[in-house]
């Protein structure tokens, strides 16, 4: 009994995919399954192959214009539509108009005796009809394994099994067998041996109470793919595999610089604030301002009439609005304006892949340019620091794709390093703000300083950091020979040190005034001293006078003494006399 | 396409004459045999059943043959996947046996004509 349809085997060198449509998985296939081959999903119970073969159907039905058969070995036409309702996908309108056809089939061994030779050219002419009655481009088989609890001789069916797959290939469809996970084997009955093009294997596991989701492309034939794990998730929108590497640095960045909200903050981040599609964290204590930086950046972009995102993990929107109020920020206008969002959710609620996906929704719903996601750190509750770390990743690069300006917050716990994350982003951040408390003199206030901000001048300083009743404002923190000082501890210190410049200054004038008065002293006493000697050089002169007078007087007196005695003039002393005063 | 099955259908037409005549009893057999076109194992599996119920059944069956290469649609009514798939539709309960019957014990079996041999275990 041959094939009832002629072969159209024309040989495929190059490799065509078929587009899942799923989120990701064409991401990390390169495109989508092998078109026109089988591609084998296997996994344990529970972990969605059941799924995934359905999405590939439903999305080649609605987004690529490809009828799928749908042929279901364990489940019912209506219980799948049951179960994939919840999806939002409607089965039975897709049936309705001929773009899809369930088909259940049913082995049940109890009824079923064998005796001699049989084949299964029964199930080929069920799905040669079903494809050939809506033109099906696309066939899942879910789970076909059933066949070998129904029927008894294997060989039989594994020759069956091995002829449907070339079947398949020859009638060109692209087909989705899903497979039981097996014993130390990808499948329980060796369908990998049959079904070589494509191997994908699902993986549920749960680690510490919280489940995650894992897909792995086991082998490709002829392709390039991504080998590592990557998790899925079933949301509500269907499945979604999350890509972590596929993404890779290739965004496009740009020069634009948005503010921050705080003027002497920006002038501190070269002047003009974050660059445009950065990622901006802000780290510090429990209370330290984090979150009003964050609502006055939110405040900012809003003013500038730019949609943002606020995912917050710790407090409901009605509580942030009333405590940003309390500083002179009214976000519940920005909210009716519709300018804001918020989206309050425990941490917990889910598993960090949903609250990924949950983002990756959001932000293609909304096409925010501007997202905080408050506080980062609670993240790690939802899974393990590592998958918080990849998460965190995996989003930074989402959102660096989409040029979309990411405010994180992060809560330091007192007493661990202040320049470093729980989380360990740090180094994927752009912008890194610290603040931190200075306990002083009997308070506690707060600094703030950019620890990093690739790409610009930052500011080196540590700036008070004050919350008024408007907004965030930053003061130069006193920095002296005590260290930084902040509060009243700088205000008194600013004092002290006015004080002290007052009393230097009139110090100052008090040397110079003594100054003049000693250069007086001094010019008095000069005075006085030349009048001194100037007195004594008259006396002199008087004296030397005097003597002159008296030395004539003299003479004269020894002359008149010699005519009184009528002496010789010519004699004797009167020669020595004129010599002593030739002498003179 | 195969050549034409012009001949499968006729016997059972024939046969269901017969069995007709003894109209619905509680011991009358109503059998259904999905075969798939011409094949040799499907014409094994028609004479080897005409045989089995000629022999052990004799006037009080009915044999309905169901080609489905003609008739692709049937095959999900009876849950067909195997050919050569015979259906016991009566007498309750729904019995089916697939392959060519050539192993009459076997068959009988199947068809709870013959109660299970030990060695086979029970059906």
């Amino acid at each position: 009994m041959s094939p009832s349809t002629p072969s159209n085997g024309s040989g495929r060198r190059s490799l065509p995919k078929a587009p899942t449509g799923i989120q990701g998985l064409d991401e990390i296939t390169s495109g989508g399954f092998p078109r026109g081959r089988p591609t084998l999903v296997c996994g344990s119970a529970g972990c969605g192959k059941t799924l995934l073969a359905m999405e590939f159907l439903v999305r080649g039905a609605m987004e690529f214009q490809e009828p799928g058969v749908f042929m279901a070995f364990e489940e019912n036409a209506e219980e799948l539509t049951q179960n994939v309702r919840s999806l939002g996908f409607d089965l039975d309108q897709l049936v309705k108009k001929k773009k899809l056809v369930l088909d259940f089939v049913r082995v049940e061994r109890s009824e079923i005796d064998e005796t001699g030779d049989y084949d299964l050219e029964g199930l080929f002419i069920r799905l040669g009809s079903a494809i050939d009655a809506i033109g099906a481009k696309r066939v899942a088989l879910d789970t076909i394994e059933t066949l070998f609890s129904g029927l008894q001789n294997e060989g039989i069916l594994r020759a069956e099994l091995r002829r449907l797959f070339r079947w398949l290939k020859d009638k060109g469809v692209t087909a989705v067998i899903t497979g039981e996970r097996g014993e130390g084997a990808l499948t329980r009955r060796g369908l990998e041996e049959y079904v070589s093009d494509c191997v994908i294997l699902l993986d549920h596991r749960v680690a510490e109470q919280i489940s995650s989701r894992r897909l792995r492309i086991v082998k490709y034939r002829g392709t390039t793919h991504g080998t590592n794990e990557y998790p899925f998730l079933i949301s509500e929108t269907g499945f979604s595999v999350l890509p972590v590497t596929s993404l890779g640095l290739k965004y496009k960045v740009s020069d634009e610089r948005i503010s921050s909200g705080i003027a002497r903050l920006d002038s501190m981040l070269g002047g003009e604030g974050f660059y445009r599609g950065s990622t901006i964290l802000v780290s510090g204590t429990a209370g330290s301002g984090k979150t009003s930086l964050a609502a006055q950046f939110v405040d900012a972009a809003c003013r500038r009439g730019e949609r943002c995102l606020y995912f917050s993990f710790e407090e409901s929107p009605d509580q942030l609005i009333r405590n940003m109020r309390s500083i002179g920020m009214n976000l519940g206008n920005w909210v009716k304006k519709g300018l804001l969002q918020f989206h309050s959710n425990r941490a917990t609620f889910y598993g960090l892949e949903a609250h990924l996906a949950t983002i990756h929704r959001l932000v293609e719903e909304f096409t925010p340019p501007v997202v905080v996601l408050d506080p980062i750190g609670s993240l790690i509750q939802a899974g393990n620091l590592r998958d918080a770390n990849i998460m965190l990743m995996r989003l930074i690069d989402f959102l660096k794709m989409r040029e979309t300006t990411t405010f994180f917050t992060n809560l330091t716990s007192s007493g661990g390093a202040l320049e470093k994350t729980d989380v360990g982003i740090s180094s994927l951040v752009d912008s890194w703000l610290l603040v931190r408390d200075i306990e002083l003199g009997g308070e506690r206030n707060r600094a703030l300083y950019v620890l990093k901000s690739r790409g610009m001048a930052h500011s080196n300083q540590i700036r008070e950091f004050l919350l008024t009743d408007h907004g965030v404002d930053l003061l130069d923190a006193y920095v002296g020979p005590e260290g930084v000082l902040t509060g009243s501890s700088r205000v008194s210190q600013e004092n002290r040190e006015k004080a002290e410049s007052r009393a230097r200054l009139q110090e100052a004038e008090r040397k110079k005034r003594e100054l003049v008065r000693k250069r007086e002293v001094l010019a008095a006493r000069i005075m006085a001293l030349k009048k001194e000697f100037e007195a004594e050089e008259e006396e002199a002169d008087v004296l030397a006078k005097q003597e002159e007078a008296r030395e004539t007087a003299i003479i004269e007196g020894r002359e008149a003494m010699a005519r009184s005695r009528s002496a010789d003039e010519n004699h004797g002393p009167s020669l020595v006399s004129r010599t002593s005063r030739s002498s003179k | 396409m195969k050549s034409s099955q012009k001949r499968a259908p006729r016997p059972p037409l024939s046969l269901d004459q017969l069995s007709r005549k003894k109209g619905p009893q509680s011991d009358h057999w109503e059998l259904r045999l999905y075969v798939a076109g011409q094949s040799p194992r499907s014409v094994a599996a028609f004479s080897n059943l005409k045989k089995i119920c000629e022999q052990h059944l004799p006037g009080r069956y009915n044999i309905e043959i169901v080609d489905l290469v003609k008739h692709p649609q049937l095959a999900a009514g009876d849950q067909i996947v195997a050919i050569p798939t015979l259906v016991r539709k009566l007498p309750q309960p729904l019995r089916k046996i697939v392959g060519d019957l050539r192993d009459t014990e076997r068959a009988l079996v199947g068809l709870q004509l013959r109660p299970a041999m030990p060695e086979n275990g029970s059906a």
